[in-house]
């Protein structure tokens, strides 16, 4: 495939809050049994000095993701992304979506396929 | 091959299904009259297109093998687990018949009507209660230590209920230009992941943060928003009323309020006595004044002038009521007493709580106490979001009579992006929560008077159409002041969820003469019922909802096995035992709930939601100064003063202390070293899952491989000094019982406390006694106790016990 026509998911993890909709959207959207899933969201508790931490999730896109070509031929988005309550993750090309990824930190593209 | 039939029907989630308070527009694709799939409705204003991973599951809810699809009797021993299938003719004529009989030898109020928390029943099961008679509708939880204890206490001081503005009024939602997204947001002991708890979709606070909105954290957990608050407070359970009297010495004596509000808008300038401590009232100066108009000092008079409560007026139309001092008053009877003024006892109270002071009460450094409040005082507009740690205290009252003064005394009362008056849409009461009455109602006054507490709290009286469940659970074993003989427990576990020392419960029950179950899956409660009917998800009924702004529809999408709604099943019943019911069908009862709104049942299922236009009651902004709050349209509050009661009358008159104050709950290292030494971590419950709704959802497949086991968290350090690894299973343990949880190391929570996940039971496990679903193994509600609620009978301690660790020796032991 071309470059230019390739497709990712960038996920601004500074707002990503571990619902697992994603998830389970995925599974639903493939019927995949409990346990398997198009994107699993990882936990990662961070300890920073003076007794802080920070709780950070990131939705991780497994083997099994095939960024919904279904959906998004017809102009959806994939499941992951429309159910998304934080609204935190973005489906597009990933030249557009890297030049986006430079606005802010605590964000991480994803180009699966 | 036959074409398969496919349809989307357009819906409103709530409750069964989720579980949740709902809310959420949703998209249900049926196939054949099956769901294959569900999507949130983009066009919903409410959720945008988003849904929850609950709801997302709802083909494996739905569909479940388990799911109870035919009404069930009892034919073995109660708990056995033998059951009958019966047809919903015979389970309606067994139910009309024993509950009758109860009814005939003991009268209506011997039958207990309980339901779970905050769900698509309230309304169903008092339309029940109420035409067989009984007042007794019961949320089982301690102190009914959930929501409904915020809600009394707010509109105790302030007449009506007030939430976060996230713009949900408005249907454009943040684009509106009324609209004004908050500087600042304080989310006080409340966790994101549930997502629809009371009424508000979580993660509209994350779409404010990314508008520029900064983050007060209040919480002894390093939660998702404290990890990225501006400032995280990270006090100590159940010292949530000590930090709002904190912020309140800090914005007081740092002149962070708004002066204008305060004289205009509250009872600050009326007069209490020094004698008595109470409210110098109209008759204490004049024989035949009025008991409920109140007394100022007018500076220009030197003299007092009285503040007319029906009029919500001051009696000298120049009246200049001085807002602070110690005045000397002439009495009807020719005494002189002093007197001082609201404002000035206020800040006596505020002044007891020196930030110093605070910080040894709640843990949390002065300096973060003083910014904290700082940046809340100063943020234009600003907004309060709080959760259930706010109720899971006995003096729960107390704490909110102090943070509803902050949200008005910086004058965020009702102002875009600060804490907005929360009525129903249209004024259409489905639900009644406290405050509210609905059509439906009992069918007189005199048959409420037999309700369990309603004669001992007064709350119950005023705001709470509710049994006090602490003395109902001691009634059903004293029998005094009359038997209780059956129980309708409507998707509702007591034994698994809501009730603390459940064992208690479980007895409670079996002492009953009859029980009815009404759930959609057999659970540990269900097994002790004599009947078990199958209810229906939401995609499966027909129902309205108004809590709060929009009004909703919800359509049915689908039928399962024999399941019915909850509200179809309460209207038969209904109509059995009142034959006068004035409802034909549920269609009518519907109409006749939204009758406010201008629209039938029918034309609001054809638009799905409405918003109630801009100068209606239910719409914000700035209501009670345009006189939308009270019945007859003058400006201000529907309190006894029609003001903002900073000293309230209603605590006055109920013997309780009218003035917001700090108490320590019952069971903290502070109110117990004793038992502090033998349990020397705070034992904190109630940990959010994002993929569970309390006890539900555990037989989800793809929920429970998220969140597979009731987990413990523990910092590490604490594990690692009691010799516990990560996944290790541990007993935690107090005076009144143990349970095993699964150890989760981690910094979120500090080193002297722990957190435990709450409501699990195992629907892989043996249903029947003694097993009953393996709910005793790990259900954390065995070491917390009933019978500790509020003065005012709400509130309990839920979150701030005390309790010991030790690894699980998995090679002797077994729970």
């Amino acid at each position: 495939m071309p470059e230019k026509d390739r497709y990712g998911l960038l996920i601004d993890y500074e707002y990503c809050t571990g619902c697992y909709a994603c998830q389970v959207a995925c599974a639903q959207e493939y019927k995949w049994p409990a346990g398997m899933s198009g994107i699993k969201v990882i936990e990662v508790v961070q300890s920073l000095p003076n007794d802080k931490a920070y709780l950070a999730y990131i939705p991780f896109p497994t083997e099994l993701c095939v960024l919904c070509p279904a959906r998004t031929k017809k102009g959806l988005e994939p499941a992951c992304v429309k159910h998304c309550l934080a609204a935190c993750m973005k489906y597009g090309k990933i030249e557009e979506l890297a030049k986006e990824m430079g606005k802010k930190p605590r964000m991480v593209l994803w180009a699966p396929r | 091959m036959a074409k398969k039939e496919l349809k989307v029907v357009r819906t409103t989630t709530w409750s069964a299904g989720p579980g949740c308070h709902g809310g959420c527009g949703v998209l249900a694709y049926i196939e054949d009259g099956k769901l294959v799939k569900i999507e949130g409705d983009p066009d919903h204003p409410w959720n945008q297109g988003r849904l929850c991973a609950r709801c997302l599951a709802m083909t494996q809810y739905v569909n479940h093998p388990q799911r109870l699809t035919r009404p069930l009797k009892r034919v073995g021993e109660r708990g056995e687990g033998r059951w009958q299938e019966i047809s919903w003719d015979e389970a309606f004529d067994l139910i009309e018949n024993r509950l009758g009989k109860i009814r005939e030898e003991f009268g209506p109020e011997s039958v207990i009507f309980s339901m779970g928390t905050g769900r698509d029943i309230g309304p169903w099961i008092c339309l029940l209660a109420y035409a067989y008679g009984s007042p007794n509708v019961m949320f089982a939880l301690s102190g009914i230590a959930c929501y409904s204890p915020r809600i009394t206490a707010v509109e105790t001081v302030q007449g009506d209920y007030c939430i976060l503005d996230a713009a949900q009024w408005l249907p454009k939602r943040y684009d509106d230009p009324r609209y004004k997204v908050p500087e600042c947001i304080v989310v006080w002991g409340y966790n994101i992941p549930a997502s629809c708890p009371d009424n508000v979709f979580g993660h509209w606070i994350i779409d404010l943060m990314r508008r520029g909105t900064k983050i007060i954290a209040i919480d002894p957990r390093l939660s998702w928003f404290a990890s990225r608050a501006e400032r995280w407070l990270r006090l100590r359970p159940g010292t949530d009323g000590a930090l709002a009297m904190g912020f309140l010495n800090v914005i007081i004596n740092e002149g962070l309020y708004d002066r204008d509000f305060v004289e205009k808008w509250t009872n600050a300038a009326h007069l209490v006595r020094g004698d008595s401590g109470k409210l110098l009232r109209e008759n204490d100066l004049i024989k035949n004044g009025s008991p409920d108009n109140f007394v100022a000092w007018d500076v220009a008079g030197k003299q007092p002038v009285v503040w007319d409560s029906h009029n919500v007026e001051y009696k000298l139309p120049d009246a200049k009521p001085a807002l602070e001092g110690e005045f000397k008053v002439s009495l009807s009877d020719g005494s002189r007493v002093t007197a001082k003024t609201v404002w000035s006892v206020f800040c006596e109270e505020v002044n007891k709580y020196p930030v110093k002071r605070v910080s040894e009460i709640t843990w949390v450094p002065e300096k973060d106490i003083i910014e904290a409040a700082r940046l809340y005082a100063k943020s234009k507009p600003a907004s309060i979001h709080w959760g259930v740690p706010i109720d899971m205290t006995p003096a729960i009252t107390p704490t909110v009579q102090a943070i509803t003064a902050l949200w008005c005394l910086t004058g965020n009362l009702d102002v875009p992006g600060g804490n907005v008056i929360s009525r129903y849409a249209f004024d259409a009461v489905a639900y009644a929560l406290p405050g509210a009455k609905g059509v439906i109602r009992l069918e007189s006054e005199e048959m409420d008077k037999k309700r369990i507490g309603a004669d001992r709290y007064g709350p119950l009286n005023k705001f709470i159409w509710r049994a006090q469940p602490d003395l109902a659970l001691e009634q059903i074993f004293t029998e005094k002041p009359y038997p209780i003989k059956g129980m309708w427990l409507q998707t509702c576990n007591p034994v698994a969820g809501i009730g603390l020392d459940p064992k208690k419960w479980v007895e409670a029950i079996k002492r009953l003469d009859f029980v009815v179950a009404v759930d959609l899956f057999m659970t540990p409660t269900t097994q002790l019922a004599d009947v078990v009917l199958p209810a229906a998800s939401f995609l499966e009924k027909d129902s309205v909802r108004s809590w709060w702004v929009p009004l909703q529809s919800i359509n049915k999408a689908i039928s399962v096995g024999e399941c019915k709604p909850d509200v179809e099943i309460n209207f038969e019943l209904a109509r059995r035992f009142n034959p006068n019911l004035r409802w034909n069908n549920i269609h009518e009862l519907f109409d006749e709930i939204i009758k406010p709104s201008g629209m039938s049942f029918k034309e609001l299922q054809k638009k799905g939601w409405a918003f109630p236009p801009e100068g209606h009651p239910s719409a914000p902004y700035h209501r009670f100064e345009k006189g939308l709050l009270r019945p007859d349209k003058k400006p201000g509050f529907q309190t006894p003063s029609g003001r903002i009661e900073l000293y309230s009358s209603l605590r006055e008159e109920w013997g309780l202390e009218p003035l917001a104050h700090y108490e320590e709950p019952p069971f903290t290292p502070v109110s117990q070293p004793e038992l502090y030494k033998e349990y020397p971590l705070i034992l904190s419950t109630g940990r959010r899952s994002p993929v569970y709704f309390h006890s539900e959802h555990r037989n989800i497949p793809w929920l429970r491989q998220i969140d597979p086991d009731p987990v413990v968290e523990i910092h590490p350090e604490t594990a690692s000094s009691l010799g516990i690894g990560d996944e290790d299973w541990v007993w935690v343990e107090n005076w009144l019982g143990r349970c095993k949880l699964k150890a989760k190391l981690t910094p979120v929570v500090p080193r002297w406390m722990v957190m435990a996940a709450h409501g699990w039971w195992f629907p892989e496990k043996a249903g029947a006694e003694p097993s009953l679903f393996g709910v005793w193994e790990s259900n954390i509600n065995q070491l917390i106790p009933m019978g500790f609620q509020g003065k005012d009978g709400l509130g309990a301690p839920i979150k701030n016990l005390l309790c010991r660790l030790s690894k699980v020796n998995e090679g002797t032991e077994n729970a």
